[in-house]
């Protein structure tokens, strides 16, 4: 298990105030110009060297994202740090807890980070319904203004670096970069072609990188510690510690910073108190959010929790939002209730997506009742192969996959509950 | 469309919202939302503003607020930008209230983490107390609406009433809840068990130091 002085997220809980005094004594903002003199392509070789993966989800290497900005920008067409915090894929709830507990993390990842890619300003996309935590952040920014740690000679580095939190109003898509970049200009959230990438032109057609709030919050410790500190926990390509998030079938719920490539058995044990009714009721496990395809129960127990190991089980880390069902769940209807979500979500950019989320909802909450034919399933998931991959952006790709995972596993029971309809049926008939 | 929203009559909006504008303190509010972005850019506080004058009607109705057409077109012309392009917004995102709502805006999370919770638990608690979705209650009390994913998923099930979350309901919390609520009683924001944010139940299996005080968990470390 991860030691204490080993975690980041020392408040995660809010047992203690976020405010800067008490956050200084658990160590934020501590020697943050000294970091910022180390120069900005020093701190993109050291976050590369420490092995760190966006924890927004795709889990591409932070350093490297980083360097991908422009070195010399202009005054003209500066460059910005967009910072996501528009957690919204169902199973998360990490960035809420970083941001309403340890802002001050956030907001000196935020400098150091803007400071490496050469930024005029970070904006903080915050979803709308965090409207506590987008309190909480607005005053921590203020009283990071206030101290001098950001804005005109930031830390008293000679840097002018601004933070702006903007709050958004309720939309799932928000959380994709491009989208969020549409949104911060103040339109529709729809996401737009690539390439362009943000990097070359994003937020007002300026070099622009989006990261999740995770992998800004921790940058700043990993300098401080050494990118050889943050390498020493998980396997190999899957460095660092994570917040994961238990939900469902357990019998603690929480979220808790762990070491990356723990086993899910451990960090179930260790922390969530264990299955709803013992292992042996554990069904199935969406390991990294709503957009990941579930694992059953026999391939997840002993299954290292990182992007490498999830990815061998056909699924991923995702958020690391771990979504555990036991025996009880009716679990076509679990996945069709997802269905549904990105059916809600879609945007109505693309036909594939506005269409298809709400065809195979229909289709899956008649596979729920078993009102359907055996013949169907082979349609649905031919459909969910038509959406993935032909939409703009990812949502289509997220929206056919729990599909896909549901019939890759428990396909017998979808096709258990037709016959069963069918049957009871005939039955009838022949009375 | 069975889930349109039941807006009034464009005259009668008209009438009662023709001659919107900020009150003193939201006009100060909206010129610091505006200086965020740069210059030539202010479009972008549009998310902002609108929140902003659901607020305001919201104060002015005792409710939640909502945004009738005049006041979008008030914050359209403030912003200098086409109407239809704050429409566009106003419609697109699911917070704007595009009709108005009731003095309780229950919004529950009834998506997969949450249902695995139970969250048709509490979606019958407000069923049985005579809130129908997507309708607001004949006394203007409670509008309910089934939101997705409010991101607590940890203190499932959960609800946003207005401003505030409640979290790791039941049936007979839930209940309470409500009934704190219309009787004008006070109410515990957050989890309503024994339990801190998002600890386990029962308490922290991590940090233990930092439930009595402050503690720098570097001392010892390398």
């Amino acid at each position: 298990m991860l030691a204490d002085k080993d975690r980041i997220f020392t408040n995660l809980y809010g047992f203690q105030p976020w405010n800067l005094a008490d956050a200084k004594k658990r160590g934020a903002w501590d020697g943050t110009k000294k970091l910022l003199e180390l120069g900005a392509d020093e701190i993109i070789e050291r976050i590369k060297a420490s092995g760190l993966r966006g924890r927004g989800g795709a889990g591409f290497p932070t350093g490297m994202k980083w360097s991908f900005m422009p070195k010399n920008p202009t005054p003209e067409r500066p460059n910005f740090l967009v910072i996501n915090a528009d957690e919204s894929e169902p199973g998360s709830c990490k960035d809420r807890e970083i941001i309403r507990h340890d802002p001050h993390l956030l907001i000196e990842g935020a400098l150091v980070a803007g400071f490496a890619m050469r930024a005029r300003a970070a904006y903080i996309y915050i979803r709308g319904e965090f409207i506590y935590e987008a309190k909480v952040l607005e005053a921590a920014v203020a009283e990071a203004y206030a101290a001098g740690l950001v804005g005109k000679n930031a830390c008293k580095s000679g840097y002018d670096f601004d933070v702006f939190v903007h709050r958004g109003a309720g939309a799932y898509i928000c959380g994709e970069e491009t989208a969020m970049i549409e949104s911060l200009e103040g339109k529709k959230g729809q996401p737009r072609l690539k390439p362009p990438f943000p990097a070359g032109a994003g937020l007002y057609g300026c070099p622009t990188t989006v990261n999740n709030v995770e992998s800004i919050s921790v940058s700043p410790t990993i300098l401080r510690r050494g990118p050889e500190w943050f390498k020493s926990f998980g396997r190999e390509g899957n460095a660092g510690t994570k917040l994961f998030q238990i939900s469902g079938h357990v019998n603690t719920p929480c979220t808790v910073e762990e070491s990356m490539s723990i086993p899910f058995k451990e960090l179930i044990e260790k922390h969530a108190g264990g299955i709803r009714g013992g292992w042996d009721n554990l069904l199935a496990v969406i390991p990294g959010g709503s957009s990941v395809p579930l694992v059953p129960a026999a391939q997840i127990m002993d299954a290292p929790m990182d992007f490498d190991g999830l990815k061998a089980l056909g699924s991923g880390l995702g958020t690391a939002a771990v979504i555990v069902m036991d025996k009880s769940t009716d679990i076509v209807r679990a996945i069709s209730r997802l269905s549904y979500f990105y059916k809600h979500e879609s945007c109505g950019q693309c036909t594939p997506c506005r269409e298809g989320t709400g065809w195979m909802w229909r289709v899956m909450e008649r596979l729920r009742t078993g009102e359907a034919d055996v013949s169907e399933i082979d349609t649905l998931l031919e459909v969910t192969k038509q959406v993935e991959g032909h939409t703009i952006c990812a949502l289509g790709d997220a929206a056919a996959w729990p599909i896909q995972g549901l019939m890759r596993h428990f396909r017998p029971e979808v096709e258990r509950r037709i016959a069963e309809r069918n049957g009871g049926e005939m039955l009838e008939a022949a009375e | 469309m069975a889930d349109a929203p039941n807006i009034p009559s464009e005259a009668e909006v008209r009438a009662k919202w023709g001659d919107f504008k900020w009150t003193k303190e939201n006009a100060k509010t909206a010129a610091m939302y505006v200086g965020r972005y740069p210059e030539g850019r202010q479009r972008s506080a549009v998310m902002a503003l609108l929140d902003l004058a659901q607020r305001q009607v919201g104060a002015e109705t005792k409710t939640q607020g909502w945004l009738p057409v005049p006041v979008i077109e008030y914050v359209a012309a403030y912003l200098d930008m086409p109407t239809m392009r704050a429409y566009e917004v106003a419609t697109f995102y699911t917070m704007y209230n595009l009709a108005p709502v009731g003095r309780y805006h229950v919004q529950v999370c009834g998506t997969t983490p949450c249902m695995l919770r139970g969250s048709d638990d509490v979606l019958s608690a407000c069923k049985n107390r005579g809130l129908v979705k997507g309708a607001t209650t004949p006394d203007g009390l409670f509008t309910l609406t089934e939101v997705e994913c409010l991101g607590a998923c940890t203190n499932a099930p959960m609800v946003q009433i207005n401003d505030d979350n409640f979290e790791d309901l039941t049936y007979d919390s839930m209940d309470a809840l409500l009934e704190a609520l219309a009787t004008d009683k006070p109410v515990k924001i957050g989890p309503q068990i024994d339990r801190q944010t998002s600890c386990p139940e029962g308490g922290p299996t991590t940090l233990k130091e930092m439930v009595s005080a402050n503690h720098d968990y570097r001392k010892g470390a390398k």
